[in-house]
């Protein structure tokens, strides 16, 4: 088997990318982002309705969007406020992580 | 090929109406859901669930998956001859063909034979998958091979899956959960259409030493009792090598001593900080030298470790 070496696309907080490339990668349509930019759940990173730009790490969010859409046959409100709920618990897991690393662990039985 | 009940997947007999189906499927999917549930293989529960489902609400494909016959979940099988002389196939190495992907390509097979035999293109389909990464590769940045089972389509237009190997760049300061997008490497395309995308998500597994906290890390020093109450000089193992701790008197069990800069970097390569919380460990077994010892430090020393204010006496 042959291994590939591959350019990769971090979806990160630093790179940009435009609204056409969130729509074509994630499957959502464009009234749908729109939709989704309206209810504060996907954020642009300027303020020109007319030429949006994002970082990369919304492309992560409205596939999120588009599965739970197809997955639960959700419209934008459902969607908004699934996303919100499921960012929540997202946050306090990871708040519970970070405290449960600065416990001590035992070391013995 | 394996044979998947889907019936059974979705808990159906083969009689089931397209209302059981959709009510099936919700109920196991808000179970199962990968963005929703907590279970620990809900991710491979729900995508059989939902192969389930887009195979059996799909008029067509449930058509031409019950034209499979029905077999004991898991066995393997071989299509009947119309699927083959569908594909034209000549082979009759089934092995490396997923059920799913056979049924996908046979419904889009037959929504071009409704449109008048064109050949139209149709887009490979995004795959997601893991990348297990360490704290060693995440401090010093590494690369990281990735092998998956994707499908590709022989001459005859049958999807066959074959394993990929991926090597990827997992740069310093990658965070766990952090996603990466590798453009047309998921599914192959068909008649011209383009590969579809493979998603990455990197997965850092607990260490045996440290526990991540953001970009710190906490590590367990344990101390010997003299070496808390007299202090002392101790190594202490860093992702960046072993390093010298000046652990000072009087220390007590729980302190956080901090190790600035030996944590892990973040993208923009500022290092986070490490933390040695002191244990006070003891040794279970006691020379009569050091028993000695002891007696002799507690008949001598003042020291109360217990002070419970407002307790009854």
């Amino acid at each position: 088997m042959k291994t590939q070496i591959t350019e990769s696309v971090w979806l990160n907080a630093s790179d940009i990318c435009s609204f056409e490339h969130v729509v074509e990668v994630s499957g959502l349509s464009p009234q749908e982002l729109h939709a989704l930019i309206d209810t504060g759940v996907i954020e642009p990173s300027n303020d020109d309705p007319g030429n949006y730009f994002f970082h990369m790490q919304c492309i992560v969010v409205a596939r999120k969007a588009r599965r739970l859409r197809d997955d639960f046959d959700l419209d934008t409100q459902g969607l908004a406020v699934a996303l919100n709920l499921l960012r929540r618990v997202g946050d306090l897991e990871a708040e519970i992580a970070d405290l449960r690393a600065r416990l001590v662990s035992s070391r013995r039985p | 090929m394996k044979y998947i009940d889907y019936y059974q997947v979705l808990g159906l007999g083969r009689d089931a109406t397209q209302d059981d189906i959709k009510k099936a499927y919700r109920k196991l999917a808000h179970q199962y859901h990968p963005d929703v549930s907590s279970e620990s293989d809900a991710e491979h529960k729900f995508k059989q669930v939902a192969e389930a489902y887009a195979t059996l609400k799909d008029p067509e494909k449930k058509a031409a998956y019950d034209s499979l016959g029905s077999h004991p979940q898991g066995q393997d099988f071989v299509p009947p001859n119309q699927w083959q002389q569908h594909f034209h196939e000549q082979s009759t190495d089934f092995s490396d063909v997923d059920l799913s992907d056979l049924l996908a390509a046979f419904a889009a097979a037959q929504r071009a034979q409704h449109q008048e035999r064109a050949r139209r293109p149709y887009n490979g389909q995004d795959f997601e998958a893991t990348l297990p990464v360490t704290l060693e590769q995440v401090y010093a940045g590494a690369e990281a091979e990735l092998t998956i089972s994707l499908p590709e389509y022989d001459a005859q237009g049958m999807p066959r899956r074959s394993p990929k190997t991926y090597r990827i760049r997992v740069p310093k300061g990658a965070s766990d959960g952090q996603r990466l997008r590798l453009p047309q490497k998921g599914g192959a395309g068909f008649n011209g259409g383009r590969a579809g995308d493979l998603y990455v998500t990197m997965q850092l597994q607990p260490h045996k030493l440290y526990r991540v906290s953001g970009r710190d890390l906490y590590l367990d020093l344990p101390l010997a009792p003299w070496e808390a109450a007299l202090g002392a000089k101790v190594q202490v193992p860093t992702l960046g090598g072993t390093v010298e701790m000046n652990i000072p008197e009087g220390t007590v069990a729980g302190r956080k001593l901090r190790l600035t800069g030996r944590g892990l970097p973040d993208s923009s390569g500022r290092q986070g900080d490490l933390y040695a919380i002191v244990q006070i460990d003891v040794p279970v077994k006691l020379s009569e030298r050091e028993r000695e010892l002891l007696r002799q430090w507690a008949t001598e020393s003042r020291f109360n470790p217990r002070s419970f204010p407002g307790a009854a006496t």
